[in-house]
C-alpha cells in the first residue's frame, strides 16, 4: 500500500511529536538518512522503545543510539477497509514487526497485498521518501 | 451567595469532626526533589519529570519499585503512562490529575495523603514539570491568538474580545479595586517583592540569585499592566519538582525527618471563575483562599499566630498580599501595610514569607517549589532557615479553586 | 482605543445559555438574565438559578445600560497585551445599575482619564459583519 500523499491532507508528521518528546528526534533523523537506529540503555543494555529519558529496568539516564539489522517477522497486522484520514486510501494494512533485536515497531507493508499478509512472515526494512520533510520506514518480504 | 464569606461567619460546628480526618498527623512528606531551575532547559518536560521524581525517591531512601501512586496537574503535558514506562514503576495502583493550574499544587499532596491514609496506595509521588519560560507560557494570553478565532471557554467570551486575556490583567482588575478601596499605594506593595528577592540572594538555586533588587528598583521598573509592574510578576521558569507522600507510620523507617501533614484543604466557593470572578459581592478578596484557610486551621487546631513560616503562592505580588488577609494574618485591606518596611516578613520576623524567594524570585514550578521549601523549613535545611520552625504553611494558586497545607515536625 | 488592522478580534463562544445575550448585542441591545422568582440578576447566564435552583424561572430583561466604572486595568506595554489592540488601552469593569458587572472598553476617553466611580452608559460597536461588542462611554452623573 502507499499513502495518497494528498497535498491538502498531509500525513501527520512525526516531528510534531518531537516538540513534546525530543527523545525521539535521533530516531527520525536516522530514518531520514535511510538508517534504522534504536535507543539502548548504556548501563544494562535494555532496548528503549519507544525512546525515553530513563531506563525503566535500571533507572539509568545514560543511553546510546545503536544501528539495528532491520530484519524481523510480522508479529501482527490489521487492514483498513474504511479510511480514517484523507491521506490514506483503502484498503491498506498496518503491520507490527518484531525485529531480531526483540523490539516491535508499527509500520506499513510494501509490495505485500493484504491477503498475503501472515503472522511470522520474514521482512526487511525499506525506506520511503514521502516528501522533502518526511521519510518513513516500511517493511517488505525478506529476500 | 457568599454571605458567609462577606460576613466572615464560617460555621465550623456544621463540619465533620476533626477526629474523623484521616490525613491529620497520619501522613507525611518524606522525599523532595527538583531539577535545576532555568530560563531555557533545552530538555523535554518528560526528561525533567524523570530527574525530579528520581531525586525525590532517592531523597526519601526509597526505590522506584516502592512507588505505586502518581499525582499531578491536568495541565501537565508529560503523559502519565509514558512517564510510568520510563520510571519503570511496577504497578501504578493510584493516579490522579487536578485542574485549574496552580490551585492544584497543595491539592496534589492532599489527594496523595488521602490515598495513603485510606490504603489505596503506599507511596505516592506528586510532580510537576514545565518549560514555562522556553515552551508553552501560561502567563501569555496571546498564545491563544493566531490559532483560535473564538474565546476558548464560554466565560472567557466576556473578557477576551475586550483585550483582557492575560492572568496579569485578570488579577490587576481585582488589584485596582483593592488599592482604591483600601488606599494602597504602589510603594506599599513593593516591600513584599523586595523581601522575597533578598531571600533569593541566599538561595543558589533561585533564578534571581545574584540579582538583588532595592525598593527603588521596584518603583522604577516597567509598568506592564497598570496597576502591576514587572517585579510584581512571577518568574517564568523551566524545571520540574516532585515530593513523595506516605503514612506517618512508614515515614518512621525512612531516611529523612518527616514533614507531617497537620492539615490539608481545598476550596471552590460559588461564583468561581478562573481568575475572573468579577460578579462576586466583593472582588478585593480571595474567597477560595478564605474558605480553604477556615478548614485548614479548623482541622489543624491551630491559629494563624501559631504559624512559624509560610510559603504563599504568589503569581503576582498582590496575590501574596491579599492571601495574608484571607489566611487571617492581618485584617482585610492590610496586607500591604503588614509588609511595610519588610521586617515582619523577613526570616527573623514574626511571619517569615517565601523563604526560598517564592514564585517571584526563586522559580515558578506551579507552586511545587513552595511545597519543597515548606518541607525544608520543617527539616531545618532552608537557605533562609527560620529558627525552630515547627509549623510550616503553604498555599496553592489564588483566584482559582485552591488548596493549602500545614506541615509540622 | 484602536484596533490593529489585520488581526481578528477573538469572538465570544456561544452556547444555549448565553446565545440570547450575544444575539441581543448584535441587535444593539443589552439584556441580562434574571430569576423572576428571586428577583435577582445573574451574570454570566446559567441554566439554573444558583439561589433557588429553579431551571424555569430565568428570563431575559432589558438592561438600563447605565452604571459606573467599578475597576479597570491599563495595558501600558506590548508585553501581555492583546496584539489586536494598540497600546495603551484600558479594559474596564462596569457595575450596571442592576448590580451585575461586565468587562468592556471605554470609547471617546484616554486611558489616563479613567476613574473608578465614573458614570457610564452603553454604546455598541459593530466591529465586523459578524461581531458587535458592547462598550461604554462617559455620561453626566
Amino acid at each position: 500500500m502507499t499513502a495518497t500523499g494528498d497535498a491538502e491532507q498531509p500525513i501527520p508528521h512525526p516531528a510534531l511529536w518531537g516538540v513534546l518528546y525530543r527523545n525521539s528526534t535521533p530516531f527520525w533523523e536516522a530514518v531520514k538518512r535511510h538508517e534504522l537506529e534504536l535507543q539502548r540503555c548504556a548501563q544494562c543494555g535494555h532496548w528503549l522503545v519507544p525512546p525515553r529519558p530513563m531506563c525503566p529496568k535500571c533507572r539509568s539516564a545514560d543511553s546510546e543510539w545503536v544501528p539495528v539489522s532491520g530484519h524481523g517477522t510480522i508479529y501482527s497486522w490489521v487492514t483498513y477497509h474504511e479510511s480514517p484520514h484523507p491521506a490514506f486510501e483503502v484498503p491498506y494494512s498496518v503491520v507490527l514487526v518484531e525485529l531480531d533485536e526483540g523490539v516491535r515497531l508499527v509500520s506499513n507493508p510494501v509490495d505485500i497485498a493484504s491477503d498475503e499478509l501472515e503472522i511470522g512472515m520474514p521482512v526487511d526494512v525499506v525506506f520511503e521518501d514521502i516528501d522533502d520533510d518526511l521519510t518513513l520506514f516500511k517493511f517488505t518480504r525478506a529476500a | 451567595m457568599l454571605q458567609e464569606y462577606v460576613e466572615r461567619s464560617y460555621r465550623p460546628d456544621l463540619k465533620p469532626s476533626v477526629a474523623s480526618n484521616l490525613i491529620k498527623d497520619n501522613t507525611a512528606i518524606v522525599g523532595i526533589g527538583a531539577t535545576e531551575f532555568s530560563r531555557d532547559s533545552g530538555r523535554d518536560e518528560l526528561d525533567m519529570a524523570c530527574e525530579a521524581i528520581k531525586a525525590a525517591v532517592d531523597d526519601a531512601g526509597l526505590t522506584m519499585d516502592d512507588i505505586d501512586g502518581l499525582e499531578t496537574f491536568t495541565l501537565e503535558r508529560t503523559s502519565m503512562p509514558t512517564l510510568v514506562g520510563s520510571l519503570g514503576i511496577p504497578n501504578l495502583r493510584f493516579s490522579n490529575q487536578i485542574s485549574f493550574g496552580g490551585g492544584a499544587s497543595c491539592a496534589n499532596v492532599m489527594h496523595a495523603a488521602a490515598a495513603v491514609a485510606t490504603g489505596v496506595a503506599d507511596y505516592v509521588v506528586c510532580y510537576r514539570s514545565l518549560n514555562e519560560a522556553s515552551g508553552h507560557r501560561y502567563g501569555r494570553g496571546d498564545g491563544y491568538v493566531g490559532y483560535l478565532s473564538e474565546a476558548p471557554t464560554l466565560h472567557y467570551g466576556y473578557f477576551f474580545p475586550f483585550g483582557l486575556l492575560t492572568p496579569l490583567s485578570w488579577a490587576g482588575m481585582y488589584g485596582m479595586r483593592w488599592m482604591h478601596e483600601f488606599g494602597v499605594e504602589p510603594e506599599h506593595i513593593g516591600w513584599y517583592p523586595v523581601v522575597l528577592r533578598e531571600n533569593a540572594q541566599r538561595n543558589p538555586k533561585a533564578i534571581f540569585h545574584d540579582k538583588p533588587m532595592t525598593h527603588q528598583d521596584y518603583m522604577e521598573c516597567q509598568m506592564i499592566v497598570e496597576p502591576l509592574r514587572m517585579f510584581d510578576c512571577c518568574v517564568d521558569t523551566d524545571g520540574a519538582a516532585a515530593v513523595v507522600v506516605t503514612t506517618a507510620e512508614r515515614a518512621k523507617d525512612l531516611k529523612q525527618p518527616p514533614a507531617h501533614i497537620l492539615a490539608a484543604a481545598q476550596s471552590s466557593p460559588p461564583e468561581q471563575e478562573i481568575q475572573t470572578s468579577y460578579n462576586r459581592p466583593i472582588i478585593t478578596g480571595l474567597p477560595e483562599t478564605w474558605y480553604m484557610a477556615q478548614e485548614l486551621f479548623r482541622v489543624a487546631g491551630v491559629s494563624p499566630a501559631d504559624i512559624d513560616v509560610a510559603q504563599l503562592y504568589d503569581p503576582f505580588s498582590l496575590g501574596g498580599l491579599v492571601q495574608l488577609e484571607e489566611l487571617g494574618f492581618c485584617e482585610r485591606g492590610e496586607g500591604a501595610a503588614f509588609c511595610e518596611g519588610g521586617d515582619r516578613i523577613r526570616p527573623d520576623g514574626e511571619l517569615p514569607l517565601n523563604t526560598s524567594g517564592g514564585l517571584l524570585s526563586e522559580a515558578y514550578i506551579h507552586g511545587y517549589n513552595l511545597i519543597i521549601e515548606a518541607v525544608r523549613q520543617i527539616r531545618g535545611t532552608s537557605t533562609s532557615q527560620v529558627e525552630n520552625a515547627e509549623l510550616s504553611l503553604v498555599t496553592g494558586g489564588p483566584g482559582v479553586p485552591t488548596s493549602g497545607l500545614i506541615l509540622r515536625r | 482605543m484602536e484596533y490593529v488592522p489585520g488581526i481578528p478580534i477573538l469572538k465570544p463562544s456561544i452556547d444555549a445559555d448565553n446565545k440570547p445575550f450575544w444575539d441581543a448585542v448584535a441587535n444593539h441591545e443589552l439584556v441580562l438574565q434574571k430569576c423572576r422568582a428571586c428577583d435577582v440578576y445573574h451574570q454570566p447566564p446559567r441554566p439554573m438559578c444558583p439561589e433557588c435552583k429553579s431551571m424555569d424561572t430565568l428570563e431575559w430583561v432589558q438592561s438600563s445600560g447605565r452604571g459606573q466604572i467599578y475597576s479597570y486595568v491599563n495595558f501600558t506595554t506590548d508585553r501581555m497585551a492583546y496584539p489586536a489592540m494598540k497600546v495603551p488601552y484600558a479594559v474596564v469593569l462596569i457595575e450596571l445599575d442592576e448590580g451585575v458587572r461586565l468587562v468592556s472598553n471605554m470609547i471617546d476617553i484616554e486611558p489616563d482619564e479613567i476613574e473608578i466611580g465614573m458614570p457610564v452608559e452603553v454604546v455598541f460597536d459593530d466591529i465586523s459583519e459578524d461581531l458587535t461588542l458592547y462598550k461604554f462611554k462617559k455620561r453626566a452623573a
